[in-house]
């Protein structure tokens, strides 16, 4: 229970803001959220905006989900890595 | 960036089940629940339970607010889409489960009046253009949708609305969470937390019943990468044996939540003690509108409610908290199926049952 | 002064009244001025044809589509091409249809002669004569502005070769998946959202006209209509004692569509189409299908989409990671939920 996609809002008006993910344009409400302003990425869930997406932390768990990448090179390159 | 195919990725996919399987001690096992159904979709649809090695196990909890919602709020629901000169407004989610005797969808059908939407704001839409209809939404979920509902209700005061009520059965994660760790008998290595419930209430609101009862715990968002991050940090938390709050969800989970979203909602409503279908009351669990807010609040409607008729071989209660696994439930796949749900777990396209139903193993 | 110019009685704000559907003089107005762009077949009871032919395919079809207008189409467009296509599927040619209204009063004269015409427009394209119609007229509310029946018949300028499924066959789409029931959904629903989203509606028997050409050995071709490309591809699988395994990452879909699914918690694969067909091939015409279907208008985003294995009767999806599940016959028409 949480289905809620990530958009980009284009346009706001009072406490409606105009959102977009791959050229579908959604209209929700952003009155949950402090200050949104175009070109933010917020979830949105059932017509509201629930919270911001951050891209630097989203980049940064990209970033960490290919860690594991270098974890597992790590663990078969040697014992004391293997301990890390 | 494209923040849902960034995250689907088949490489990170294998590669996270392989860090998994690497990383695993051999002897032990890892039993990890997830209480967000639209985690058990994604498991699912993504077959990710074949990915991971035998010894990790991940179960499936109350994480469907559907299916837990008390039989007698289906059959409340229905009676109202049957009164006079009301319509009921609804999720997609509660069109199919079964009540007493009846279903809303059936109710519908009959001549009951019930409309789906995919916002309650529509809802308030049209009691504003409709003022000689009472207008019933029908609040379910967690801590995700709550505010929305709450939101819906600011929106209908601003209209100076007086045919817009919420019949709210709001429940609460970290309660349910509680309740789940509580039996002696404890089973759980650690919790898959949902993405979306934590967005709101934040990664904080679950320290004490982490720390409380030992168990890992990690946000997890909802993509396949996601997940299996999560899964395998969980699993280092278990073999370094410090079990904690992680986030994997960062991009979207604050330590504090969304401090806007949880004050409407402490505005509006107060916990209340709630029943879990199939699992019983769990104190402080749910949500009622406080008494400022009655005349929003759809419980004030006088109406008659048939009697609520339970079906005794059910075990969806057992389901839910994941003592037992659907094919132990003497129902499935023979009198319970999609076509014909007996439970509600069989109904909503997020229960338990009706995942492993439609996501059985190849 | 000559009058060539036929007097029109019904100017466009008029609408129907119950008195069209009865069968005198008001009705005949109608169907002078505003069906006559149908109208391939005389005054008499019955149209006659002449065909030469041994066996004939037949379909009827009746259409309910609300609204009557979206994007992409109307009901009148729809209910053409969509029997064309029963009957094209089939490996005929359609040839001549009828038409039936079950017209609501109150409906404006305006949005009936746009539906009209739409139909004679789908009709020129697809190359069939409406040889016979009837229009019937309910009480306000009895409809929904209207209903429509189509029936058509169509003949075999070749036999199709009716060879069985075997393992190794090939299934093409003729393009992405899931545009007409999202446009619908849209549009009648009032959903606070919207996009470059537009009906997939169309004749094809044109294409299937070039798959046949190509590859005359086609095992089977069906159109995906009410369930998806899921119902159909279970439709097509079970009996055969074979596998469909699909590879999911491979079906076309246009990103705004597949956005909408995402916000509404729907898969493509089981909303509606009314211009996607699947085609099952042998392997060794792959090539060949796939060169004809995209140098068609209506195969332009073709893409191969699975293949059949030795199983039994499921079909299959394979996804990111080589993950498997079973793709099943819908229960019900999806409905938007948050869970």
């Amino acid at each position: 229970m949480c289905l809620a996609v990530p958009m980009e809002i284009k346009s706001i008006e009072g406490t409606t803001a105009y959102a977009e993910m791959s050229g579908l344009k959604l209209e929700c409400d952003v009155s949950l959220i402090d200050n949104p302003a175009i070109g933010d990425f917020i979830i949105v869930h059932a017509g509201y905006a629930i919270e911001r997406l951050d891209p630097d932390e989203a980049a940064e768990t990209l970033e960490l989900i290919r860690g594991a990448i270098d974890s597992i090179e790590i663990i078969h390159g040697s014992d004391e890595a293997a301990q890390r | 960036m494209d923040f849902l195919a960034d995250f689907r990725r088949p490489e990170d996919i294998k590669r996270l089940a392989d860090a998994i399987t690497h990383r695993v001690e051999p002897s032990c096992d890892y039993v990890f629940m997830e209480v967000c159904g639209t985690h058990t979709m994604a498991i699912g649809r993504y077959g990710l339970r074949r990915l991971l090695p035998d010894n990790v196990r991940l179960i499936s909890g109350p994480g469907c607010p559907v299916c837990v919602t008390p039989q007698r709020y289906v059959d409340t629901a229905i009676a109202l889409a049957r009164r006079a000169n009301t319509a009921v407004f609804t999720f997609g989610d509660m069109m199919r489960v079964p009540g007493s005797s009846s279903t809303l969808s059936r109710a519908g059908s009959q001549g009951g009046t019930v409309r789906v939407v995919y916002s309650p704001n529509e809802a308030v839409s049209y009691a504003s253009e409709n003022p000689g209809t009472e207008v019933v939404f029908l609040g379910v979920g967690f801590e995700t949708t709550t505010p929305v509902v709450a939101g819906s209700i600011v929106l209908a005061e601003s209209f100076g609305l007086s045919n817009y009520r919420v019949l709210a059965a709001h429940k609460l994660i970290p309660q349910a969470l509680e309740a789940l760790c509580a039996p002696p008998e404890l089973l759980l290595n650690g919790f898959i937390l949902p993405a979306h419930v934590s967005a709101i209430i934040g990664s904080d609101a679950y320290k004490a019943v982490i720390e409380k009862y030992n168990v890992a715990g990690c946000i997890a968002g909802f993509e396949p990468s996601d997940i299996l991050q999560g899964v395998l940090q969980l699993v280092k938390q278990v073999n370094e044996e410090k079990p904690r709050v992680e986030n994997e969800y960062a991009r979207v989970v604050k330590p504090e939540g969304n401090r806007k979203a949880q004050g409407l909602v402490a505005l509006m409503f107060e916990p209340v003690d709630s029943e879990w279908r199939g699992i019983g009351v769990i104190p402080g669990s749910g949500l009622k509108l406080r008494p400022r807010y009655r005349k929003y609040d759809a419980s004030e409607i006088e109406v008659e409610i048939e009697p609520t008729q339970e079906n005794l071989d059910c075990r969806c209660g057992e389901i839910l908290t994941g003592s037992i696994l659907p094919g132990d439930c003497p129902l499935f796949g023979k009198a319970c199926i999609p076509e014909n749900p007996i439970g509600a777990c069989m109904v909503s396209s997020e229960g338990t049952c009706a995942a492993y139903y439609k996501y059985r193993d190849v | 002064m000559q009058t060539n110019e036929k007097q029109i009685y019904m100017p466009s704000n008029d609408t129907i009244q119950i008195g069209h559907g009865s069968g005198g003089r008001l009705m005949h107005r109608l169907i002078d001025e505003v069906f006559a762009p149908l109208s391939g077949g005389g005054d008499d009871d019955s149209a006659i044809l002449d065909i030469d032919a041994s066996h004939l395919a037949v379909s009827t079809d009746s259409y309910v589509v609300q609204p009557v207008f979206f994007p992409g189409g109307d009901i009148g467009k729809l209910a053409v091409c969509g029997t064309v296509n029963d009957l094209a599927v089939m490996g005929a040619t359609p040839k001549y249809l009828t038409v039936g209204f079950i017209l609501e009063e109150g409906l404006s004269i305006d949005d009936l002669r746009r539906i009209v015409l739409s139909m004679a427009e789908a009709a020129a394209e697809a190359g069939v004569d409406i040889i016979a119609g009837d229009t019937k007229v309910v009480e306000r509310g009895a409809a929904d502005k209207a209903f429509i029946n189509t029936a058509g018949i169509g003949v075999f300028e070749r036999e199709p070769a009716r060879l069985p499924i075997q393992p190794g066959d090939v299934v093409l789409v003729n393009g992405p998946i899931g545009d007409h029931g999202i446009a619908i959904m849209l549009a009648r629903e009032k959903l606070p959202m919207g996009g470059d989203i537009v009906s997939d509606c169309a004749p094809l028997n044109g294409l299937i006209v070039e798959i046949l050409d190509v590859c005359p050995e086609v095992r089977f071709i069906r159109d995906a209509t009410r369930g998806g490309l899921a119902a159909v591809l279970n439709e097509i699988t079970s009996g055969t004692g074979l596998n469909c395994e699909i590879n999911e990452l491979d079906i076309p879909i246009n990103p705004p569509v597949a956005a909408a699914c995402e916000v509404l918690g729907m898969e493509a694969l089981y909303v509606a189409n009314e211009g996607k067909i699947a085609v099952v091939v042998p392997e060794d015409a792959v090539n060949a299908v796939l060169g004809a279907m995209l140098a068609h208008r209506y195969g332009r985003g073709a893409a191969v989409v699975g293949c059949f294995v030795s199983g039994d009767g499921r079909v299959i999806g394979i996804g990111a990671a080589d993950t498997r599940r079973i793709i099943e016959m819908p229960l019900a028409d999806q409905l938007p939920r948050i869970c």
